[in-house]
């Protein structure tokens, strides 16, 4: 808890920033105290990215001051910035695939050098490992590239808190848990909670709101590049955050159409079986159901979507698909963005045959259907034929989502496709998945948040790639569902 | 004034600015002699470069790391069917085009083989391809003496009010291609590839399909190249190939497709072969040894390359 | 989670042994295995040839090749490719066997400014964000037409001193193998053991990171060139101090030849993987198959460049068959 008289760690005073026409930052004053876990909040394009880029040093601000304990810094950049005792977990991880986890220890800290910088590297990042998340199995042997992005995620928390030559005085954390588990995120908070007990200061922000009421000591919201609301913790709740947030509308539960249940005499679509199912529990899917895959991350889940994804060109024994099938990726930039074209080629090139005059494309059609979908997805965007990259995080989204719901597909598989995404977008498209699945569609959906399951009217529990709980509407609680994810598998 | 800025604007413009300032170079030292003609031998070279340089631009277009280095000997061996079938005899001339056709195609396809089927890097499936293929080309061509037939020896160099006809239709051909590549489904999936080949993928595009498709489609014009060339040159041999690997990389690059994949330029590549060959017209023209002539090449490359920078980084 | 990070998962699960995934350690043994193959397939056709004398008529080249090939390494390090160290190693070649015998100040000079002009073609690629490709595409013409301009015909001669160490016979041990495992040495100690090693390989893995972290990644580019031209050097000196006299096409086939032993010896074009000691594995097996092998093989003239290619295949398919395995 921060006191009045506490030292002020680090100020912004009316930063600017722009890129192009875009006023990514208007005007920002912000500040952060020792002691205290500054929560940050707002919608994807509100600014709070960009904010941290410029505390951390990574971005130069067009105009404004920043001042550092006290002294105002001329020429502020990354390696300063660390100097100071700033460091910084962003969305993008930051970890060298190819080398291992002391290597990449080493990276960040110039002093390590020297005969057995290895083992120093090694024992240092190890320790922060065994602090914050005990039981996490990583080796400082082991190769990034091989971890998977739970333990990704933790190797790049840990190294943002160790310390060699440089004090730590502020860790910013943007979207931390966004890929880990619940216990994993459990003990990571906590562990924030310590170290800013402990006289250190943080920025956490978070799309869960439960998660920046419960671990912030004062919550700042932002939107359209300027702080809007500031105040401590204790004076919000969730819903007075998301109002100053700016999303207007009905909070999430409003929907009960949703009670109808689906006839199970509509036609199965999917019947699949994860490879390590033992006891020949399988997945099945009727037509307009929406279905979801839960459980601790990275349990087989995707895996059994891309199963059946290729299962829709080649039958195998375990998958069977009725239907053609479209996938709308989680990881937008690996698995879904063609970063060199327009919105509008983007959403289109599923649909491109139909799009078609003769042999050729019709640059009419193309636009016609492009222009449809914006419309529908409500994409905020000045222009359809702007570059994709022009988009925030959750219109490119919603862009990925058009481009599956525009196809013939009648199966579309979700791979947990709303990390990072704002609250006003992910409402807009859960409203759009329960009218196509009431048109006929099925939905798979895979999500860490488990408030999203509400949506679905079955939800597959896995655990160490197998199914092991298959709750269906009724019977969904989190509790539930947190519990099955837990148990030992059958 | 908005049409200079449109022009400015286009990234293939460059490479006609560069084609046009070396012709003027070259004019000068000469004091204006044989301006047209220069211009005519220009257009007659610069059309193999063309032909395999759209193939080539295909496939840097599918992604890094995509690039045909078989298509010297591809060119070999097609030039060595292309006279043997031919036999010297006019009738056969089409018979002999549809050779060494199919014997690019084949040998496009079965690059594709390897890159596929046994995961092999474009780069060294390509290398090696070519090693193999300069085997066969060397063994079959052995003693291989046939000129190529009189009326299509003749019709490689038939002009038209000074320009080649060879130019003409490699001009319509140039057209073509970038209808395919800008208007057709296949064209756009080639792109969609080359940016983001996963994403593809899981856009549900028959990615192996797309690069088979451009592998045989660089191979055959790497076929039809070699026939034109040994019809131009009245004569097959081993070496007839060489100095197109780099020609095509270069004229790729420096006519302004992506070599990061994505994104292809069509009007540049004639821009760059004509640079290219009027660079080495000028070069002659000054009667430089062939040690300047490479060392100038050499660095026009890079000084063009360095001139237009690289890709904007995205973030 | 992304594709690939699930893929990863699924094969994290997979046995350990004593820390190293047993497919991992299969694929890097690879090029060792081959080299293994390529040796066992010399003794059944020739056992004479396994012996000292054998080796070092064999293995002759291999130094010159492995040193290019270690020069090609550390510019694939950093996610480029260099298609001029062939055409670099004929010119330092050239030099060689005029300056550095005739006026070997120089010779020493031209050198060192051959290796600052790779260092500053590093910076330069850095700095307008070029496609290596291309430039060092330009720059292969460039060594050649100046090869060609210092030895117009070949000829020239070896400086004694090379003579004498490219000649050098020691006990029991052939000079090439020892030198083979020194360079390999060197820069695997060099690349994959000191810590500022590593930052040059971060900077081919995930470059926005290295640079964040404060790094700078114009000198971690200039440093790969420099080394890949200091390595070109070698090669090339190796290379005259081997055939006593040069021309100016002699080192053109160590393009393709380097990155055929980097990619054979495990490494890959891009995200910063290589493997030092696999490279110079990889430029071993390539100088036996290239030509040792195939002439015991009795195969014809015409088809020993083919039968290069086959064994290249043969090679990665074997990698390949193995890799789809490790998933």
């Amino acid at each position: 808890m921060a006191d009045a008289g506490a030292t002020v760690i680090v100020r912004l005073d009316g930063v600017e920033k722009h890129f192009g026409a875009v006023r990514a930052l208007d005007g920002v004053d912000f500040s952060v105290s020792a002691g205290e876990c500054v929560g940050l909040v707002g919608h994807n394009g509100a600014g709070k990215s960009t904010l941290m880029h410029v505390l951390a040093g990574t971005l130069a601000p067009d105009d404004g001051g920043i001042a550092v304990g006290g002294a105002d810094q001329i020429g502020y950049a990354v390696v300063l910035a660390q100097r100071l005792g700033i460091r910084c977990v962003f969305q993008e991880l930051s970890l060298c695939p190819n080398l291992t986890v002391a290597e990449n220890a080493r990276i960040n800290h110039a002093a390590l050098k020297g005969l057995g910088w290895r083992r120093r590297a090694g024992d240092l990042i190890l320790a922060k490992l065994d602090e914050i998340f005990p039981g996490h199995g990583i080796g400082p042997g082991d190769v990034v590239r091989d971890l998977p992005i739970g333990k990704r995620q933790m190797v790049e928390v840990a190294r943002a808190f160790t310390v060699t030559v440089d004090p730590l005085r502020l860790v910013i954390l943007d979207e931390p848990t966004s890929s880990l588990d619940s216990q994993t995120a459990g003990q990571l908070l906590a562990f924030v909670r310590r170290v800013v007990a402990g006289g250190a200061s943080g920025v956490l922000i978070s799309h869960l709101l439960g998660e920046v009421l419960e671990n912030s000591d004062r919550i700042v919201v932002m939107r359209d590049g300027k702080v809007v609301a500031a105040d401590r913790a204790a004076a919000f709740d969730r819903d007075k955050l998301v109002t100053a947030m700016g999303a207007a509308g009905k909070p999430a539960h409003a929907d009960a159409e949703r009670a109808a249940e689906r006839p199970t005499a509509a036609p199965v679509r999917v019947r699949a079986r994860p490879e390590r199912q033992a006891d020949g529990a399988e997945l099945v899917a009727h037509e307009g159901e929406v279905i979801g895959l839960a459980g601790l991350s990275g349990h087989g889940q995707t895996e059994l979507l891309l199963a059946i994804f290729n299962g829709a060109a080649r039958r195998t024994d375990r998958i069977e698909v009725t239907a053609p099938v479209a996938l709308v990726a989680g990881d937008r930039q690996a698995d879904g963005i063609f970063p060199l074209w327009s919105i509008g080629q983007n959403i289109g090139i599923r649909s491109i045959a139909g799009l078609r005059k003769g042999l050729l494309i019709s640059r009419a059609s193309e636009e016609e259907f492009a222009a449809a979908w914006q419309k529908k997805m409500n994409i905020r965007t000045p222009d359809i034929r702007n570059n994709i990259l022009s988009l925030s995080g959750g219109n490119q989204q919603k862009a990925l989502f058009a481009r599956a719901l525009g196809s013939d597909a009648r199966i579309v598989l979700m791979d947990d496709p709303m990390r990072g995404v704002d609250i006003g977008t992910k409402r807009e498209v859960y409203e759009l998945i329960r009218q196509e699945a009431r048109n006929g569609r099925t939905f798979l959906w895979y999500t860490t948040e488990t408030d999203e399951l509400e949506n679905c009217d079955h939800v597959y529990v896995f655990r160490n790639g197998r199914i092991v709980a298959d709750l269906r509407r009724g019977e969904l609680t989190e509790e539930k569902v947190i519990q099955s994810s837990f148990q030992a598998a059958g | 004034m908005t049409l200079v800025r449109t022009l400015v604007g286009r990234p293939w413009i460059w490479s006609f600015v560069g084609a046009l300032a070396v012709w003027l170079a070259a004019i000068a030292f000469t004091g204006g002699y044989g301006a047209g003609g220069m211009l005519t031998a220009a257009l007659s070279l610069a059309v193999f470069m063309v032909i395999v340089g759209v193939g080539q631009m295909f496939v840097i277009t599918l992604g890094p790391g995509n690039v045909d280095l078989s298509l010297p000997a591809n060119i070999g061996l097609a030039s060595a069917v292309a006279m043997k079938v031919m036999d010297g005899n006019d009738p056969m001339v089409a018979i002999g085009l549809v050779a060494a056709l199919g014997t690019g195609m084949a040998i496009g396809a079965a690059n594709y083989l390897l890159i596929w089927a046994l995961r092999i890097p474009p780069i060294i499936a390509t290398l090696s391809a070519s090693f193999i293929i300069q085997s066969i080309d060397i063994s079959y061509g052995r003693g291989l003496q046939i000129k190529p037939p009189p009326g299509f020896a003749d019709f490689t160099i038939t002009q038209v009010a000074g320009i080649p006809i060879l130019a003409i239709l490699t001009l319509l051909f140039s057209i073509g291609a970038g209808i395919v590549l800008h208007r057709t489904v296949y064209g756009r999936l080639v792109t969609a590839v080359g940016q983001n080949i996963r994403a593809a993928w899981l856009a549900g595009i028959p990615v192996g399909r797309i690069r088979f498709l451009t592998y045989t489609l660089s191979g055959t014009l790497g076929g039809l190249n070699g026939a034109l060339l040994a019809g131009y040159f009245r004569g097959a041999n081993v070496d007839i190939g060489n100095e197109y690997l780099l020609a095509s990389i270069a004229v790729v690059v420096i006519g302004g497709t992506s070599v990061a994949g994505g994104k292809a330029n069509l009007p540049g590549v004639w821009g760059a072969a004509l640079f290219l060959v009027l660079l080495l017209t000028m070069l002659n023209t000054f009667g430089v040894s062939a040690g300047v002539r490479l060392l100038v090449t050499g660095l026009v490359i890079v000084g063009v390359i360095t001139a237009a920078g690289g890709q904007k980084a995205s973030r | 989670m992304s594709m690939a990070a699930s893929s990863a998962a699924a094969s994290a699960r997979l046995p350990w042994v004593a820390g190293i995934r047993p497919r991992r350690l299969l694929r890097a043994l690879l090029p060792a295995l081959s080299l293994t193959l390529i040796l066992i397939g010399i003794a059944w056709l020739n056992p004479r040839a396994i012996s000292y004398f054998g080796f070092n008529l064999m293995l002759n080249l291999a130094i010159p090749i492995a040193l290019a090939t270690i020069a090609q390494m550390f510019v694939i390090t950093g996610n480029d490719l260099d298609l001029s160290i062939g055409t670099f190693v004929g010119f330092v070649g050239c030099v060689t066997a005029t300056w550095l015998r005739d006026d070997p100040l120089v010779g020493a000079l031209v050198l060192i400014g051959a290796i600052s002009v790779y260092a500053a073609l590093g910076a330069l690629i850095y700095l307008r964000n070029l496609p290596s490709i291309v430039v060092t595409l330009g720059m292969s013409f460039v060594w050649q037409g100046l090869a060609i301009l210092l030895l117009p015909k070949p000829g020239g001669k070896a400086p004694d001193w090379l003579l004498q160490l490219m000649g050098f016979k020691p006990p029991w041990v052939p000079f090439p193998i020892i030198a083979a495992v020194v360079i390999a040495v060197v820069a695997h100690v060099g690349l994959m053991r000191t810590s500022y090693g590593a930052v040059l390989r971060g900077a081919g893995g995930n470059p926005v990171a290295i640079s964040r972290a404060g790094w700078s990644l114009l000198k971690t580019k200039a440093i790969m060139f420099a080394l890949a031209g200091t390595f070109g050097v070698l090669s090339g000196m190796a290379l005259i101090g081997i055939t006593t006299s040069a021309d100016a096409n002699i080192g053109n086939g160590y393009t393709l030849l380097s990155i055929a032993g980097v990619i054979l010896g495990g490494g890959e074009f891009v995200g910063g993987r290589v493997s030092p000691i696999g490279a110079v594995i990889g430029a071993l097996t390539l100088a036996l198959a290239a030509s040792p092998l195939l002439t015991f093989m009795h195969i014809p003239p015409d088809w020993q460049v083919g039968a290069n290619g086959a064994i290249l295949i043969i090679v990665l398919a074997a990698r390949a068959l193995i890799s789809r395995r490790e998933g």
